[in-house]
């Protein structure tokens, strides 16, 4: 048989070349990105005109043309002058802490101080010992937190000197007759209730809602049924309807020696309805995780809870760290809802500063709401990095 | 021979699968019919069929992934019935490989073989680590302990899921069209880890279109078709005489 004309066999392999230019290297990248059609490179120009039109007014009225310190609002009334940073300055006690008493502020501060150490510690990924951690922090950290804020009451005394007995200890004996004074929750205020208030209905509504997205995909009819009617009408109704019925509802259903304190019924109300949101985000991410991974558990003779725990709550949690996130982020901006029903948050305490004759001036209000729109996208902003972070770090499970 | 031998070798020859006129639906769809089947101890047999012939179904049902709907099913000498609680012992004894590996990807593969051992079996998680290193060597894989299954080949997956089903120590071993999903150039080191577990004694039901394998080692082939049994013979006869029909048909379209 003769050999195949056509016949062909490789000798060597050719090497891999450098992409050209157009391909790799900044100028293929602005290429490639900014200027890759008529339209792209339209917006591209009209964005950057846009950008030299708007930096050099904000950047004079909030750095060159500012107030940074001055005794009272009258260098702040000049014509011209720019943001009022002294106005801030000196009222940053008051945004922070209210009316809380100026002696107690050390409470307030050691509160904060121990609830960041505690979430850092349970945040950032490569710190050991995430358990005692989240001992401290979900059980340990609010009793700890009630005390300090609000002060001892009877029930905790009698704790402390029980435990005074138990190590005859002198000290302790004085620290339970002494106590912390009560400081009622109509002297809170300011950036410290609204950071209250954000973590107890970030705290809640992440467990709540993965509860209530399990509820409502239960096989048992009436638990499902409770968790679809109680999603579906408290998503169904404004937030402040939700923190109106919270601070006039809840005194009629209990009993008067139970009524829950007035920063307490908006704390419900947040949670709650945090929960049932958080319940659907939780609920698309069961739905994205494949039938498979639940028959790969099943055969393994997983049971049903460890099934969840182990193999789709994880994947579930995962894939939805964007909505999660989302929520949480929406929730942090939410909790200025909370002033609606009395609560002295921090965008109230700007709000009611404001007017202050002694600072009074046409900078003033801006200044405040600037400041204002900056502590929120600070905290919002940091949450939505941390979220990308936990997603490139977790993406292991989807990428190759 | 003494007492313990005796009952050693009528425990090899005990039935490890009795299915007796098993039917299931789906709906209105009428999946199995009527399916009676005696698997042996040590016994391997290739199930195999047209698509929707109910093959996945059929061995779906030995550890309830389905239910079936009539007829009994007993495996291991423990008959399937709605108590969660001993099916999820039956499953703990009958170990699975899906056609999709069905690997968790947010674990690494170590961890994946370890889980179940760890938090049903209850062994420490160094004796759950020693095994699974002991069985990721058999499968040939154990420098791949550490990555995430979506880090692997198709075929490197799939022994993966072999070795994580043999953590479990199962008396039964259930393949489903393990496979399929492959590149063909990943088929051979799936089959061959399933050869030398057949070797080995392993009580095994494959449902596979791979004939060779068939061949080598299955001590019966069975040719399902609309939910029932067409045709189960020894290997020689069943692809060399086939006698129904239907049978015939069927490897002539799959075999060339």
């Amino acid at each position: 048989m003769a050999t195949p004309r056509r016949a062909f066999v490789r000798s060597e392999f050719s090497p891999s070349l450098a992409p050209p230019l157009s391909v790799g290297g900044p100028f293929g990248w602005v290429r490639a990105n900014l200027f890759n059609s008529a339209l792209s490179s339209i917006l591209t120009l009209a964005s950057i005109a846009f950008i030299l039109w708007i930096t050099p007014g904000l950047v004079r009225w909030l750095l060159i043309d500012a107030v940074w310190s001055a005794p009272d609002g009258d260098a702040c009334r000049a014509p011209g002058s720019g943001a009022c940073w002294a106005y801030v300055r000196a009222k940053i006690t008051f945004f922070t802490y209210g009316a809380y008493p100026r002696d107690a502020l050390w409470r307030v501060d050691v509160t904060l101080a121990m609830g960041a150490a505690l979430a850092v510690w349970l945040l950032w990924p490569d710190w050991p010992r995430k358990g005692v951690a989240a001992i401290l922090f979900f059980a340990i950290y609010p009793h700890v937190a009630f005390i300090l804020l609000h002060g001892m009451g009877d029930g905790s005394r009698a704790v402390v000197n029980a435990a005074a007995g138990v190590f005859n200890s002198e000290a302790l004996r004085d620290f339970a007759r002494d106590g912390i004074p009560i400081i009622g929750t109509h002297l809170w205020g300011g950036i410290f209730v609204s950071l209250l208030v954000a973590t107890v209905g970030i705290v809640v509504s992440l467990p709540m809602g993965v509860l209530l997205a399990l509820g409502r995909q239960s096989t048992a009819p009436f638990i499902r049924f409770f968790c679809i009617v109680l999603i579906e009408v408290v998503r169904g109704v404004p937030l402040i309807t939700v923190l109106f019925m919270a601070n006039t509802m809840l005194p009629l259903f209990v009993p008067d020696a139970w009524t829950p304190d007035r920063l307490l019924r908006p704390l419900i109300g947040v949670a709650l309805f945090a929960s049932v949101y958080m319940a659907e985000v939780v609920r698309g991410g069961l739905q994205a995780v494949p039938r498979g991974q639940l028959e790969g558990a099943m055969a393994l003779g997983l049971t049903q809870s460890r099934m969840m725990r182990l193999i789709v709550l994880p994947q579930a949690l995962t894939i939805v760290i964007p909505g999660i996130v989302n929520s949480f982020i929406a929730l942090f901006k939410d909790t200025t809802l909370v002033a609606i029903v009395g609560v002295f948050d921090f965008l109230r305490a700007i709000d009611t500063q404001r007017l202050d004759p002694a600072w009074n001036g046409p900078t003033i209000s801006t200044t405040g709401y600037a400041f204002a729109a900056m502590f929120y996208f600070v905290f919002c902003f940091a949450m939505s990095r941390y979220s990308l972070m936990m997603e490139r770090r977790l993406a292991h499970g989807r990428k190759r | 021979m003494t007492d313990a031998n005796l009952r050693s070798r009528a425990a090899a020859h005990a039935v490890a699968i009795e299915m007796r006129d098993v039917h299931k639906w789906f709906g209105r769809f009428h999946v199995l019919r009527g399916i009676d089947l005696n698997v042996s101890r040590g016994e391997r047999i290739v199930v195999c069929g047209p698509s929707g012939s109910g093959k996945s179904t059929l061995i779906r049902c030995i550890n309830r992934l389905e239910t079936h709907q009539r007829g009994t099913i007993v495996v291991d000498g423990r008959e399937l019935t709605d108590d969660t609680k001993r099916t999820d012992e039956i499953r703990r004894d009958v170990g699975m490989v899906f056609q999709h590996f069905n690997l968790f990807p947010h674990l690494t593969v170590l961890e994946n073989c370890t889980l179940s051992p760890i938090w049903t079996l209850g062994k420490s998680q160094k004796a759950a680590t020693e095994m699974a290193m002991h069985f990721l060597r058999r499968v040939r894989i154990p420098e791949q302990a550490h990555k995430y299954p979506l880090q692997l080949s198709g075929g490197q997956q799939q022994r993966v899921a072999i070795a994580r089903a043999l953590c479990m120590s199962p008396k039964i071993m259930l393949f489903d069209e393990p496979t399929s999903a492959l590149d063909p150039e990943m088929v051979k080191e799936v089959l061959d880890t399933m050869v030398s577990l057949a070797k080995d004694g392993m009580t095994m039901i494959c449902v596979t279109h791979e004939m060779g394998f068939a061949r080598e080692v299955a001590d019966r082939v069975a040719f399902i078709d609309n939910g029932e049994f067409v045709e189960i013979n020894n290997p020689e006869e069943f692809f060399a005489h086939p006698k129904h029909e239907r049978t015939k048909l069927f490897l002539s379209q799959i075999l060339r």
